[in-house]
């Protein structure tokens, strides 16, 4: 079967400079993120969480592409008034606050709100946890802080377990894109379930963001390859021996995976399929 | 007594949420800087009218590393 497609595919004269391939003539070029109607480049969303240093986070971003990177909220410390503000805004990247410790519906729109009149964005990475040992999401707390925000002119990003259901419903009260974890947050476990990464991606039209659970380059491929529009990354570069490095991995791994998906992959088989065709077989006689 | 980011402070009800914010060395015009005063937000535009009631808490936060 694969032998004919190739057959025909050579007879068309189909080319690396085809029209339909336009990636294969630059394989470095991503086609672009639309989220909210703002357009990225990238597709590659940074966590700033765990970064040794400001340094090392300034290199990170500049390793990584990334467009999009996430901050939180905490109450000033005098002791050490850091400029990760500056940092950001040296970059050059957009500023997407989460509402990362919140673990009510209420604490989380407040936290929004004090976000928007700090960075002066109305996007928001909702974050509700339910559970501290497993920092999973409080789905009905989710649904209803979303639900809120977004009544509110927010642009909601919410943070969400692998459950199409709940992805479904949160785009259904109008969040702007679905990020399901692959596995717990900082627990570099991969995509533990990718059945329900490839349902969620049949159940919702918004942009569906992998977050939380990437271990290493081959994660962010995988979740590109299933479908995702973006891979959201933080404690896997942030906490890796070599930060920037793999900000660099990550981003070729998101590369490979969204190229990979357009391509579309063959099918999964039991028994072996020959690459060589049979015919003009010699035939070299009994031994 | 008012509370300011969770614990006891000299601030005197009456002094406002700039007044705050200036013993903390933020401007008024300070990026990446916000306020909570008793679970609401105290928009930038109230920071100079802002007057605390006596127990306040107050919260200024700013950005973090996060994920």
């Amino acid at each position: 079967m694969s032998e004919t497609r190739l057959a025909t595919a050579t007879a068309n004269g189909a080319t690396p400079d085809d029209a339909q391939t336009p990636n294969a003539a630059a394989p470095q070029a991503l086609d672009e993120l639309t989220i909210a109607g703002r357009t990225f480049r990238s597709r590659l969303l940074l966590g700033t969480g765990g970064f040794p240093s400001l340094a090392v986070l300034a290199e990170a971003i500049a390793a990584s592409g990334a467009e999009l990177v996430t901050v939180a909220l905490r109450r000033v410390d005098p002791q050490s008034r850091g400029s990760l503000i500056d940092v950001l805004a040296d970059a050059g990247v957009q500023l997407l606050p989460n509402t990362a410790g919140c673990h009510t519906a209420r604490d989380a729109v407040l936290t929004a709100q004090l976000a928007r009149e700090a960075f002066q964005t109305d996007w928001v990475k909702l974050e509700v946890i339910g559970d501290e040992d497993t920092l999973l999401p409080d789905a009905p707390e989710l649904l209803r802080a979303a639900e809120q925000l977004v009544d509110e002119g927010f642009v909601v990003l919410p943070y969400t377990t692998d459950d199409p259901v709940l992805a479904k419903r949160l785009v259904d009260v109008g969040c702007a894109a679905v990020m399901p974890l692959g596995s717990p947050i900082g627990s570099g476990m991969g995509i533990r379930n990718p059945y329900n990464i490839a349902l969620i991606r049949e159940a919702v039209d918004v942009p569906l963001v992998l977050d939380a659970g990437i271990g290493t380059a081959s994660d962010a491929a995988l979740a590109m390859e299933l479908g995702c529009d973006a891979v959201l990354a933080a404690s896997a570069i942030s906490r890796a021996q070599d930060p920037a490095r793999m900000a660099s991995a990550m981003r070729a791994g998101v590369l490979a995976g969204r190229l990979a998906r357009g391509a579309g992959r063959i099918p999964r088989r039991l028994y072996a399929t020959a690459s060589t065709p049979d015919a003009g077989l010699p035939d070299f006689g009994a031994p | 007594m008012i509370r300011l980011n969770g614990e006891d402070s000299d601030v005197r009800a009456g002094e406002t949420v700039a007044a705050v914010l200036a013993r903390l060395d933020f401007a008024l015009d300070a990026r990446g800087v916000a306020v909570a005063v008793d679970g609401e937000v105290v928009p930038r535009a109230q920071w100079q009218s802002f007057a605390l009631a006596e127990h306040a808490r107050v919260e200024v936060l700013t950005a973090m590393q996060g994920g």
